[in-house]
């Protein structure tokens, strides 16, 4: 019977105990579902493939973004903005000569450092305060990109080099899906591992009780900024892979919209869940298609002609993102990752399980 | 007891919110390996008291020594570091967290691995400086007695256990001076004893001096080697438990009389 699970799950060395994914079957799954991501390109088209590069790079940015709100507590609406940045630093240092593998850690860095400037305040602001003054960085940002063309090329934007390494190209979905899904793997890991050593229990401890957090040896004014710069690092890597996939950028696509939809991914896949920011960022790349494949679908139908929605219909999509929204934070409060886990939850004690 | 070096010494502690007294030239010393209980009224000015040497709140006069060093102005996170740990009157646990993480968390000023690290963890000894504290810190879960819940959510659990969790965890930070703020309040009569056991097992085989503020007398009288009392942010009396009840300035205080004014400290009975 070796092939069945023992009735629990003993650990006999804490280095057991602190694993990532606590069981074999958990750390099988993921190789498993590593391996069947590596075969995608063999088995999707190009539009697929396109829509699992966004996930991955969403994916990073909400990873960040849900280090800043979801582990520590703190707020930014100001995340496109940073997530822009990194997309133009990366194109900028392409440009002198710096190769793009290397470019695209470089423009984390330097977004990280535009990250620590801006999150200086949040040393000693909280909660709509903050809010604030991240609403400020989104739009000095926003208008830094118009302005500077030095750096973002102006309003006409700014082409940007494909990814080469070792003298090959990765300029197509089939190739670059590899490159994005690398640094997802690379982020999140080291996400994973943040999260379970000092410094990032002193980030959960400055949300949970930062009084105590305090009593306990914690910083509180470096660690809310140190939050801040992470959140941005991460956010700038996005943004460098978002750059190096179109190939092109151009100012007008980091928004306040595009922060609130970051936002929306951290809070539809879970606060201070690492494995939910990429089930939110998942979950809010795939619903506006589905919703506009759906709406194709009635177009010109007889739904349609009935209701005489007409051109009104591509208004669904924006309608169903917010609607999906709302009824998350009615019905699904903790996020997709805690329906994962009450799923599992129920699968572990299944038939028994009331 | 004379010539023990003192651990904490308060000297003339004024507190003032605005027009309001809290604490009003309050000077005390804490011995090495002693348990100092600090007594007094509602609103006598315990918990003031006890902030101001954790650093929450800054003494409007007068200085603050731990190990001889003015600490009167320093960061709460400082003072940690150097050694002063501290449990709160109302639970303070991060309650979305693990108990196990609670306590790693009091082991924040020990460890050295800061996020690089930490990121990289495999690499650059994170990994082992974890698994070696971790180590520890099943020492102290296995001195409190609460193996079993080691895994589970600090905010869901029992009073009188996140009692003992966050004791726990102002244990991990190998403090040489622990500050308890009503440590049994809340209690019933089985866990005030294992309460009374643990921060006796502390002072005796730890090495930690205990300064507790606490509002069973039983108790107090029972483990503590002196008592301070408070009234009105004043310091109406100090000594050995025994002194300090038979103090009539105590007995008034206690008992409610109209009370005239006391003038500072000294004249009761001093150790």
């Amino acid at each position: 019977m070796t092939s069945m699970a023992p009735a629990g799950d003993f650990r006999t060395a804490y280095r057991a105990d602190t694993t990532i994914f606590p069981t074999r079957n958990a750390r099988l799954a993921l190789l498993v579902g590593l391996l069947v991501l590596c075969a995608a390109p063999l088995a999707l088209g190009r539009y697929e493939l396109g829509l699992l590069i966004a996930i991955g790079y969403s994916a990073i940015a909400a990873l960040g973004l849900n280090i800043l709100v979801g582990f520590t507590g703190q707020i930014s609406i100001g995340h496109a903005a940073f997530f822009g940045f990194g997309a133009f630093a990366s194109a900028l240092l392409a440009e002198h000569h710096v190769p793009v593998p290397l470019a695209i850690w470089g423009a984390g860095l330097m977004t990280a450092v535009v990250g620590l400037v801006f999150g200086a305040p949040a040393a000693r602001l909280k909660g709509l305060y903050l809010a604030i003054a991240t609403l400020a960085a989104q739009f000095i940002l926003e208008d830094f990109f118009a302005r500077a063309r030095w750096f973002s090329g102006g309003v006409a934007g700014r082409v940007t080099e494909p990814y080469t390494l070792f003298g090959l190209r990765f300029d197509r979905e089939e190739t670059y899906f590899y490159i994005v899904l690398a640094h997802v793997v690379v982020m999140f890991v080291a996400a994973a591992n943040l999260m379970r050593t000092r410094d990032g229990r002193a980030l959960v401890a400055v949300r949970d009780h930062y009084l105590s957090a305090e009593m306990m040896g914690i910083n509180l004014a470096y660690y809310r900024t140190l939050s801040f710069g992470i959140a941005s690092f991460y956010a700038g890597v996005a943004g460098a892979l978002y750059a190096h996939y179109l190939l092109f950028v151009s100012v007008e696509a980091f928004n306040i919209l595009y922060s609130i939809q970051f936002l929306a991914m951290v809070i539809i896949g879970g606060l201070g869940s690492i494995m939910g920011s990429l089930m939110g960022a998942a979950f809010m790349v795939l619903l506006p298609e589905i919703v506009q494949s759906a709406a194709d679908l009635l177009a010109g139908g007889m739904i349609d002609r009935v209701l005489r929605l007409g051109a009104s219909i591509s208004f669904l999509r924006e309608m169903a993102i917010g609607a999906a929204i709302i009824l998350f934070l009615i019905f699904e409060p903790d996020g997709l990752a805690h329906r994962w886990r009450m799923i599992r939850a129920y699968w572990k004690l299944y038939p028994f399980s009331h | 007891m004379a010539g023990i070096p003192a651990v904490l010494e308060a000297g003339g502690v004024s507190l003032r919110f605005g027009g309001v007294r809290a604490l009003t030239d309050v000077s005390f010393a804490v011995r090495r390996g002693e348990i100092f209980s600090i007594i007094g009224p509602n609103g006598a000015g315990k918990t003031s008291m006890v902030n101001c040497v954790s650093g929450r709140y800054r003494p409007t006069e007068g200085r603050i020594l731990f190990e001889g060093q003015d600490v009167t102005r320093l960061r709460p996170n400082r003072r940690a570091a150097l050694g002063i740990g501290r449990t709160f009157q109302n639970l303070a646990l991060f309650g979305h967290m693990s108990v196990l993480d609670n306590i790693m968390v009091g082991r924040h000023h020990l460890l050295g691995a800061g996020f690089l690290r930490g990121m990289a963890y495999w690499v650059g000894g994170a990994q082992r400086e974890e698994l070696a504290h971790r180590r520890e810190v099943e020492e102290i879960i296995d001195f409190l007695e609460i193996q079993h819940v080691r895994k589970a959510t600090a905010g869901t659990l029992s009073y009188g256990l996140r009692k003992r969790v966050e004791l726990a965890r102002a244990v991990a930070l190998k403090p040489r001076l622990i500050l308890l703020d009503e440590p049994m309040a809340g209690m019933n009569l089985e866990e005030k004893e294992d309460m009374a056991r643990f921060i006796v097992d502390l002072n005796e085989e730890w090495g930690m001096t205990v300064l507790m503020i606490e509002h069973d007398m039983g108790v107090v009288m029972d483990i503590s080697h002196r008592v301070m009392v408070l009234d009105f942010g004043r310091r109406i009396a100090e000594g050995t438990p025994e002194a300090v009840l038979a103090d009539e300035h105590v007995r008034r205080a206690y008992l409610g009389e109209a009370d005239e004014v006391v003038s500072g400290a000294g004249e009761p009975a001093a150790a």
